[in-house]
């Protein structure tokens, strides 16, 4: 900020006023789009949204704030179920992605050498098409009796699945597998690229120092290179835990009606029940839990100074 | 084999003995063939300018890349394709490579702990007293100033008791005057636990300052290896001539022999070089090098000529510049037979008529001239030689 508070003032100061003044103000003119924004598209409908689901009332005769926080207290104990689905399914993406991710932004940030920009393109390529598109492409990829559920029946892929309660019979569409696929393929960049510049920017000769100090190799990645990278697990885990607790169209096009996220609820209440206060009140439980959630993550991972 | 015994040891268990190591980039040759003994408990240092190979040959010792020809042996032990945990040396590295997650004491513990030793707290808190940050233990390594933060780059490698310690340019970051005091207490340190060091640099003060030996690296090979003032006294090729301090070379011919000396003739005149102090050959009629440092030559007004002793080198000149630096006076001298010759005068009774333009014989004690191949660039080795500018880029 200093360096801005320094910027020379663009036209010739005023008599009045010294030219310090006005540049002092510069940072101030910089934020002003950006507040304006959140005010107009995130602090009104906040604020729209909570009056809405305090109020009682129908369509016909019209919503009034009545305070009625009862609504909150029915959602919940009615959508529970929901809920707790939600955040299996978004901590078992999230851990997919992790497990998934972590390897392949190693790769790229530390053995793809003139590959690592060809790589990183493949690993963004999927954005240039439609969300939708790419996840109806997964409903054609899962579908019954193709070659995917073809091949993971032969391997007794399957077997094991069922007996988790992940698919059920000859099917993967419509299971909870489905849904939890979906979330990781759809979130998994936002696990990557915070991965890969963490990892990035760790020192090469860190890795060298600590093989000279007797680290093989797996001590050198559980003692120095995971730990320097927790600000990209701990941001990647974030970016895709929380889209995924609130996502719907995954559940929508792959899931059934027993893989209903809370998502898929708020979007019923909202579109075709026109229940907006109990919508209102569920979107907000869903984001209290989040914030509490991650809260709680951020000060056990330990990495507020490095974030 | 060159073996040099700068220590009094008898056990040779933590001798570095390289034995044609070469390593290739390509089609580049980063370090030539190589044979390099270094005893256990000297400090030995690689000087040279930055590509030279002085690094390459460090991390060879290190482990931290494999030679693609030769071995390495540490003691009896041969290293060559043992991987760096492996390998019973550590490295100070140029950067410190603290990290940055670990405080200074589980830096320092870092490699006790990799060993598997569970009660690392004595150790490591001696060790934080003898490089002076027993206070800063907790703190973390963005914390420290460049100077604590090299001496944590110490103490984490000298923990472990290695048979050498690799030092690569480990001063390398730090202004002029924390330099000169971490090299005086690098060499306190290594007096204090008699571990072998191998010390990296491009500084050639540092190096005289530090070492016991030094091996004088260019283009991949070592050019002269040997005590700081043998390598000044009698340099063996202009590489060092010019690298190690300055040196005044001029182009003569050998005219005849008396004695143990030869008689040269350049420009006009002649000068007289011991045969011993010549590196190259001396057939009659064949060219020399003659060399001489700044600070070896007296500077005599020429009206004063018929003063100077008989017996010693004489050239005559005009003096085409001067600098007083307080405790000498820096001459340039145009000669006919050398077109900028340096003299350092010590300022003990100046003459107030030497002063640029003045008319000058320069003469020195011949015993003080060295002889070098003339096959050799005069200029190699010198600020304004290639390898040199390299370093002031980088």
């Amino acid at each position: 900020m200093s360096t801005l508070a320094e910027a020379p003032p663009v036209a010739p100061a005023p008599e009045k006023r010294p030219p310090r003044q006005r540049g002092r103000l510069v940072p101030y003119w910089l934020l002003l789009p950006g507040i304006l924004w959140l005010i107009v598209f995130f602090a009104l409908p906040m604020i729209y949204q909570a009056s809405t689901s305090v109020q009682t009332g129908s369509l016909e005769e019209g919503y009034k704030v009545t305070w009625h926080f009862a609504t909150y207290w029915d959602a919940l104990s009615q959508y529970w179920p929901q809920f707790l689905r939600s955040v299996a399914y978004a901590a078992a993406a999230t851990v997919l992605c992790l497990v998934l991710g972590y390897p392949l932004a190693y790769l790229i940030a530390f053995r793809a050498g003139r590959w690592r920009n060809l790589i990183m393109i493949l690993v963004i390529a999927p954005f240039f098409t439609s969300f939708l598109i790419r996840t109806l492409a997964w409903k054609t990829i899962l579908a019954d009796g193709g070659p995917v559920v073809g091949a993971l029946n032969t391997l007794h892929v399957l077997d094991v699945t069922n007996w988790l309660g992940w698919t059920s019979g000859d099917r993967v569409l419509a299971t909870p597998l489905a849904v939890v696929c979906g979330l990781t393929y759809n979130f998994l960049p936002f696990m990557i690229l915070p991965l890969y510049t963490s990892l990035e920017r760790i020192d090469g000769r860190l890795h060298e120092a600590a093989g000279d100090l007797y680290a093989r190799p797996w001590t050198v990645f559980r003692r120095v290179t995971f730990p320097l990278s927790m600000p990209g697990v701990v941001s990647g885990t974030l970016l895709t835990f929380i889209p995924a607790a609130g996502d719907y169209v995954n559940a929508d096009l792959l899931g059934s009606t027993d893989t209903r996220m809370v998502g898929n609820v708020i979007q019923s209440q909202f579109l075709r029940i026109l229940d907006y206060p109990t919508a209102a009140a569920l979107s907000f439980i869903l984001m209290a839990a989040i914030l509490v959630m991650v809260t709680v993550y951020i000060r056990k991972s330990g990495t507020e100074d490095l974030v | 084999m060159i073996t040099v015994t700068t220590t009094d040891t008898t056990d040779h268990g933590g001798d570095v003995r390289l034995s044609g190591i070469a390593k290739t980039y390509g089609s580049f040759t980063a370090v030539h063939p190589l044979d390099l003994t270094v005893p256990q408990g000297s400090f030995f240092a690689l000087l040279g300018a930055s590509g030279c190979g002085k690094t390459t040959t460090l991390r060879m010792i290190a482990g931290l890349e494999e030679p693609s020809s030769g071995t390495v042996f540490l003691g009896d032990q041969e290293v060559t394709r043992l991987p760096p945990y492996k390998r019973p040396v550590n490295t100070v590295f140029q950067s410190y490579a603290l990290f940055p997650h670990l405080d200074i004491f589980e830096n320092v513990a870092f490699g006790l702990r990799r060993r598997g030793i569970k009660s690392v707290k004595k150790q490591v808190e001696d060790m934080l007293d003898l490089v002076q940050l027993g206070e800063q233990a907790r703190k973390k390594p963005h914390q420290l100033s460049g100077g604590q933060q090299q001496r944590v780059a110490v103490a984490r490698a000298l923990i472990n008791h290695p048979k050498v310690l690799l030092l690569d340019e480990p001063l390398g970051a730090l202004d002029l005057k924390l330099r000169r005091q971490m090299q005086l207490e690098l060499k306190r340190i290594q007096t204090e636990v008699g571990i072998t060091f191998v010390h990296v640099t491009h500084d050639q003060e540092e190096a005289m300052t530090m070492a016991d030996t030094v091996a004088v690296m260019n283009a991949g090979r070592v050019e002269q290896l040997g005590s700081p003032a043998d390598l000044y006294e009698n340099p063996k090729t202009t590489f060092v001539a010019n690298f190690l301090g300055t040196s005044n070379l001029i182009e003569a011919e050998v005219d005849s022999r008396i004695g143990d000396d030869i008689v040269l003739k350049a420009g006009g005149g002649k000068l007289v070089l011991p045969e011993a102090r010549c590196s190259a050959p001396t057939t009659t009629g064949g060219k020399v090098l003659v060399g001489v440092r700044p600070e070896k030559i007296s500077l005599t007004h020429a009206d004063d000529a018929g003063e100077i002793p008989v017996g010693r080198n004489r050239i005559t000149g005009t003096i085409a510049d001067s600098s007083f630096i307080g405790v000498s006076t820096q001459y340039v001298v145009d000669s006919p037979v050398c077109p900028e010759f340096e003299v350092y005068a010590q300022n003990i009774d100046r003459d107030a008529r030497l002063v640029p333009g003045a008319e000058v014989v320069l003469h020195w004690n011949p015993a003080h001239t060295f002889g070098l191949d003339a096959a050799q660039s005069l200029l190699a080795g010198t600020t304004g030689s290639a390898g040199v500018q390299e370093e002031t880029a980088a």
